[in-house]
């Protein structure tokens, strides 16, 4: 990492659509903490922080909201359950109607089982649904994968990126920003480029 | 079995991870089984199963050839080993979702090491599972009739059958088991996709790691999924094996027709399952050197596990004798005294002795984290919950209410080369998998080092700041 040199990314400035933005690399996981407290309070809104592995409390430490995924899982699970006893239902009472030791057609203690597990699968599928759509995935193009250094955040490095498109950029004074909080290297991230695999 | 320098500073335990490893060294030790050559071990591992497996295509095809009258199901046990195979091998599906799902939501942060392992074999067992009553139906081009699919005879299942249930129960406990998997996968197929040195490795890891970039913001989304999946996979593996035992139960059968069924499944479900994962965590270790990661730590709770389990399950054997008697009821007094001094008595022996007496030897600390003591004592203990799954289906039908269609059942060669053969989708499974995905969890293995939450896990004097950030003018520190 030490012999990163940003000036070798740096395009012309007046180019700025070409550029997606900043990308600092901290050395440790607390100062990459501090590093979003600062962030978050100075009011970047098209930021985020990379790592290896879920840091806990870093969501409050960037002031994410809470993750919207229970509410896919709560709606699709009971419309799989739902679904589950309307077709049990709707079998033993009209499609295929057979009269079974005397009990009613509609017998729903006997469909208790088959709904629950409907319920089950819906709610996994909401769950699997609902992170896919929320974290914008699978995207297998995107500019940080521009970036060489990059390949280590599933390793062990910690980046952050803040974005051109954020309104408080600006291709300097975010720079010497990153530094002051403590980024061991910033570098410039091109926009575009190859669809990385 | 710990020093002082194996004492998490933070949490003041003693460390999950042996020898304080840094990010980067868990990534090696996982990555490596899938890089280098493998090891010896492994072909001859591979090949083996590679011979059981095709072992279970030629009994499969010589069944289809000619019919389920190659085993040795007949009046009055027309539920023979298909059926105990198919339980035996669910139930070991369990400690899988055990491991990933219901220790998740305690936080026994232990699991890291051995949930990704745990969570694959739940995947193979239940492929193994589902062969079973697929080939059991006797006309193996109809099994579509068990599924409420509309077709041109008006026909549709009947859903008040436990049979029914089982099937919906089976097949989504196996979809939404891969899905669990799947989720947590992703970060660590994302590693592999950025390790990657070959052109083919790269694009497959890279299509099945969906553009993972580590992001916060997924990670929010990543683990709210996680723990909703574990919240939903744990009444699920419970429902599993109670739906499982209902298929007995709501017989009214003496020695199937009982209540305590349901937690009795459960409990002998997941007790096997711990066991297998034993023996394959013992395996794995020692093939491919992970003993930093899967310590005796993990071993010692794993035995904890099998202690309590196994007596959970010696209960309901003795319950079960005790219900026989308090009820007062001729034939269910029979069916028992039957099982345990009757013909099958052998067999009803081999299940306690396995289940029931191996396990008292967790008592001592020393077997617990013995690995010859754990091996033997988890294949024993295979074995026994094989032998229970036999015992309950076979002595309960073997003397049917008249004397005169009793009968002593004798499995044929066929359906032990079966039988065997699943063991070797089994293995060929776990071989393929050991090999080409990470089989311990890095990124939550990562997430529960000291250095995670905390502790600097580089000495802060070896590192200059001007040598980090040189085109930086900047004045912070690089603390």
């Amino acid at each position: 990492m030490s012999n990163t040199t940003p000036s070798t990314n740096t395009a012309p400035s007046t180019a700025r659509s070409s550029l997606f933005g900043m990308l600092a690399e901290f050395r440790s996981p607390e100062s990459l903490f501090q590093a979003c407290e600062q962030l978050r309070d100075a009011g970047f809104r098209d930021w985020d922080a990379h790592t290896p592995f879920p840091i806990h409390g870093l969501d409050q430490a960037m002031g994410l909201k809470r993750s919207p995924v229970a509410l896919f899982v709560l709606i699709l699970g009971l419309g799989g359950a739902a679904l589950g006893m309307l077709m049990q239902g709707w079998v033993a009472t009209m499609a295929y109607p057979l009269v079974i030791s005397g009990k009613p057609f509609f017998s729903w203690p006997a469909f208790i089982p088959i709904t629950f597990e409907c319920g089950v699968l819906g709610g996994a599928s909401g769950a699997i649904l609902g992170f896919l759509l929320m974290s914008r995935l699978p995207r297998h193009h995107h500019a940080l994968f521009n970036s060489k250094h990059f390949e280590r955040v599933t390793d062990d490095a910690f980046f952050i990126s803040i974005e051109a498109t954020d309104p408080k950029f600006d291709r300097e004074e975010t720079k010497q920003l990153l530094g002051r909080l403590g980024a061991t290297a910033v570098e410039e991230v091109a926009a575009g480029g190859e669809p990385s695999a | 079995m710990h020093t002082v320098a194996d004492i998490d500073p933070v949490e003041g335990r003693p460390a999950l991870i042996a020898g304080d490893p840094d990010f980067h060294g868990i990534t090696e030790t996982v990555a490596a089984p899938m890089e280098w050559k493998p090891p010896l071990g492994w072909y001859i591992c591979l090949g083996i199963s590679l011979l059981m497996l095709s072992m279970l295509g030629i009994s499969i095809g010589w069944l289809f050839w000619e019919g389920v009258g190659i085993w040795g199901n007949n009046q009055p046990v027309a539920w023979g080993w298909p059926i105990v195979n198919f339980v035996f091998w669910v139930g070991i599906g369990h400690a899988g979702t055990l491991i990933s799902a219901v220790l998740f939501l305690f936080r026994q942060k232990w699991r890291t090491s051995i949930n990704r392992t745990a969570e694959a074999m739940t995947i193979f067992a239940v492929m193994c599972a589902l062969i079973f009553p697929g080939i059991h139906i006797g006309r193996p081009w109809l099994p579509y009739w068990m599924l409420p699919v509309p077709n041109s005879m008006g026909m549709w299942p009947q859903f008040r059958s436990p049979l029914m249930w089982d099937v919906f129960a089976v097949s989504i406990y196996g979809t939404v088991s891969l899905l669990f998997w799947y989720v947590g996968l992703i970060p660590d197929l994302a590693t592999m996709r950025d390790r990657a040195t070959g052109k083919i490795r790269r694009i497959v890891y890279g299509i099945f790691s969906l553009g993972w970039r580590g992001s916060m913001r997924q990670w929010t989304h990543y683990e709210k999924a996680y723990l909703l999946l574990a919240g939903l996979a744990t009444p699920l593996v419970l429902s599993v094996h109670s739906v499982v035992s209902f298929d007995f139960a709501t017989s009214q059968l003496p020695g199937w027709h009982t209540t305590i069924f349901p937690p009795y499944f459960v409990a002998g479900a997941i007790f096997s399952g711990i066991a297998m994962v034993t023996t394959l965590m013992v395996i794995c270790r020692v093939i491919f050197k992970l003993k930093s990661i899967i310590n005796l730590l993990h071993f010692d709770r794993m035995a904890k596990l099998l202690l309590v389990t196994g007596t959970i399950v010696g209960y309901a054997y003795s319950i079960e004798f005790f219900v026989a008697w308090y009820s007062g009821n001729p034939y269910e007094g029979f069916t028992f005294l039957n099982r345990a001094f009757g013909p099958y008595a052998w067999a009803y022996w081999i299940m306690v002795s396995c289940n029931v007496i191996t396990p008292q030897i967790f008592w001592f600390k020393k077997a617990r984290t013995n690995m010859a003591i754990l091996f033997i004592a988890s294949i024993f203990i295979n074995i026994g919950m094989w032998f229970e799954r036999f015992v309950i289906v076979v002595t309960s039908l073997h003397r049917d209410f008249l004397p005169s269609s009793w009968g002593y059942f004798r499995p044929t060669f066929w359906d032990l080369a079966t039988f065997i053969g699943s063991f070797g989708l089994f293995f060929t499974m776990f071989c393929l998998f050991v090999r080409f995905l990470p089989m311990v969890a890095m990124a939550e293995v990562k997430g529960v080092l000291p250095a995670a939450h905390g502790r600097e896990p580089r000495p802060e004097t070896d590192v200059d700041p001007s040598d980090l950030e040189p085109a930086l003018e900047t004045t912070g520190s690089a603390a």
